[in-house]
């Protein structure tokens, strides 16, 4: 069964370490997800979503306990090879360049070319499966700074494609998208899960939609963190406290939140 | 799928630096007919040897020189700009030519003051060049330092200007206390110039050139993978403090070397890359190192046809020409583009 589990993280406790002090945003966060998985962590602003992602991700250090991925803990790792298990669409801005979509996805291949970062025939065609895979031919040549916030977000995930990792860590892909590119967005993940066969984490405020296509939860609460699959933690009565019950009520029959009517 | 080439450019650009390389070495006080200057320089022997002596000794190690500095400051800039995601970064801007400034300062102005344990800067063709780039290598490491406290690229641009004017500050106060022969000396040091270089001088200037080109050559590949931010570079495997020392070095290496023989040169680290993404509207270093080095070391030999033009007696110095006629063009340049990028 071990095989099977990408990632697990055991007594994890996450944060920020400053000179004096530690600032501990969650602790006790024991995780196991199996390959080809899609997982929404899902929770308020400021619980922990980015912190957990970037955890994973070695792009900050836990405060103490441990990760590991394929059963191998992640303080072995060393980031070149790091790179070519998990790839990472991050939130923040790109800083101004004149890069075009087709570098810009082609960067995602840097783990496995050589020193002066010359492209092979099997780093193209990952570079143009990645592409094909998120509908962006159309865009190859623009320069990333012309398209909208959609396109981008699907760019982005074309580069962590390119990457061809087992994990792709997405912190919040659908942040400033409309409904109708954040389903799109959704659903291409989901696509490309059981395609695939990766496992894909990403943080969301896109509570209604996760369930819908989730595999599996990772719930912050302000008490607690819970995994399970959507059901699962539907069946717990986990989304009940998620958020001031005056302003929005989960509604098990439909399976969703509903804004409270006045 | 369609390959974007930059052939057509790179041929273009490297005929005007072949071309500017033949008019650099035309142009002086005393005038030498065209023909005896290809004669010269492709190995012939020349009808007159005063001629012969001004090309091989004077013209050509000054035109070398230009390329070298010009290719070389275009590429710091470059690397500085990538460096710190930010387009307005730049070997000047950030403190480091001063640094560069302040090595040398000690080492001229600093021989009258703490006496003869300093080496006397006339002895040894690498006292200069050495001095020049601890003070670079400091001013840039001190800034590289701060940068990783605040974080904020503005900040950091402000944290080199107030490392530059620092060192203006400890340059001042060591002229104070000078003798009017050595800062005389320093002014003139500061003025920038590419003559006066020996071909031993050359020779060591090229050699540290060399190291630095090497150098950058290595780090494009994490060079493209900050253009995406240091996180995602760190995701794509990148090693972070690796790459950055090395630009750090390569960087405090050149602008030292190329400060200490042509004295503070403004402006071309600054603009040059600049002019490079715009004529190939590309940010992959793999096209913006190879071109921004040919601009620059064109840009140079203009600026050096340009201060050599208003009389032949003398040389205007290279320094004011280069932000004299420099800084409208990239204003110009700028305004009509409107964007500008890392």
């Amino acid at each position: 069964m071990s095989e099977n589990i990408v990632l697990k993280t055991e007594n994890l406790t996450i944060g920020y370490q400053s000179k004096k002090a530690q600032n501990i945003v969650a602790s006790h966060i024991d995780l196991s997800i199996k390959k080809g998985r899609l997982v929404a962590v899902l929770g308020k602003n400021g619980i922990g979503k980015s912190t957990l992602l970037r955890t994973i991700a070695k792009v900050q250090e836990p405060l103490s306990g441990f990760v590991f991925i394929k059963n191998k803990s992640l303080k072995a790792y060393k980031h070149q090879e790091l790179a070519t298990c998990v790839s990472m669409v991050l939130t923040e801005r790109l800083p101004e360049s004149q890069l075009t979509v087709f570098e810009l996805v082609a960067l995602g291949r840097q783990p496995y070319t050589n020193w002066i970062d010359k492209l092979s025939d099997s780093d193209l065609e990952k570079i143009n499966w990645a592409i094909d895979e998120t509908e962006i031919q159309h865009l190859k040549t623009k320069r990333f700074y012309e398209l909208s916030d959609g396109q981008l977000q699907r760019v982005l995930i074309a580069r962590a494609l390119a990457q061809d990792t087992e994990i792709i860590i997405l912190d919040e892909p659908t942040a400033h998208l409309d409904l109708h590119h954040t389903i799109k967005i959704f659903s291409l993940l989901k696509n490309l899960v059981e395609k695939t066969s990766k496992t894909i984490i990403l943080s969301s405020h896109e509570v209604n939609l996760s369930i819908k296509f989730a595999d599996e939860i990772i719930l912050f609460t302000d008490t607690e963190i819970c995994i399970g699959t959507p059901s699962e933690l539907i069946e717990k009565n986990a989304f009940d406290n998620l958020f001031p019950k005056e302003i929005v009520n989960f509604n098990r029959k439909l399976q969703q939140f509903i804004v409270n009517k006045k | 799928m369609k390959k974007i080439t930059y052939s057509k450019q790179f041929i273009l650009l490297s005929f005007l630096l072949v071309v500017l390389f033949f008019i650099n070495i035309s142009l002086g006080s005393v005038s030498i007919p065209f023909k005896e200057i290809v004669k010269t320089l492709t190995g012939g022997i020349s009808t007159n040897e005063s001629w012969e002596t001004i090309i091989l000794n004077f013209r050509l190690p000054k035109a070398i020189s230009a390329i070298l500095v010009g290719s070389g400051l275009s590429i710091c800039g470059l690397l500085m700009q990538t460096l710190f995601r930010n387009p307005l970064a730049g070997p000047f801007v950030l403190g480091i030519s001063s640094g560069a400034s302040l090595g040398v300062a000690l080492l001229i102005l600093g021989s009258s003051i703490f006496g003869g344990f300093l080496l006397n800067a006339s002895v040894s063709n690498w006292s200069l060049p050495i001095a020049a780039s601890l003070g670079a290598f400091l001013v840039l490491s001190a800034v590289i330092i701060a940068a990783n406290k605040v974080r904020n690229t503005m900040s950091i641009l402000i944290i080199g200007l107030m490392f530059g004017s620092l060192t203006s500050a400890i340059i001042s106060v060591l002229a104070y206390f000078s003798e009017a022969a050595q800062i005389q000396q320093y002014l003139f040091w500061s003025f920038g110039s590419l003559g006066n270089l020996s071909w031993n001088e050359i020779s060591v200037f090229a050699v540290i050139y060399i190291i630095g080109i090497v150098g950058t050559i290595f780090v494009i590949k994490p060079l493209n993978s900050f253009l995406l931010g240091e996180n995602y570079a760190k995701s794509l495997g990148i090693n972070i403090k690796k790459s950055r020392n090395i630009i750090l070095l390569v960087t405090s290496l050149l602008t030292g070397v190329i400060t200490a023989f042509s004295g503070p040169i403004a402006f071309i680290g600054l603009a040059v890359p600049h002019i490079a993404r715009m004529l190939f509207t590309t940010s992959n270093h793999k096209i913006l190192i190879p071109s921004t080095a040919i601009i620059g070391a064109i840009v140079l030999l203009i600026c050096d046809a340009i201060a050599q033009l208003p009389t032949s007696e003398f040389t205007l110095p290279i320094n004011a020409i280069t932000s004299l006629f420099g800084a409208p063009v990239v204003i110009w340049l700028l305004i009509r583009k409107k964007k500008i990028f890392v």
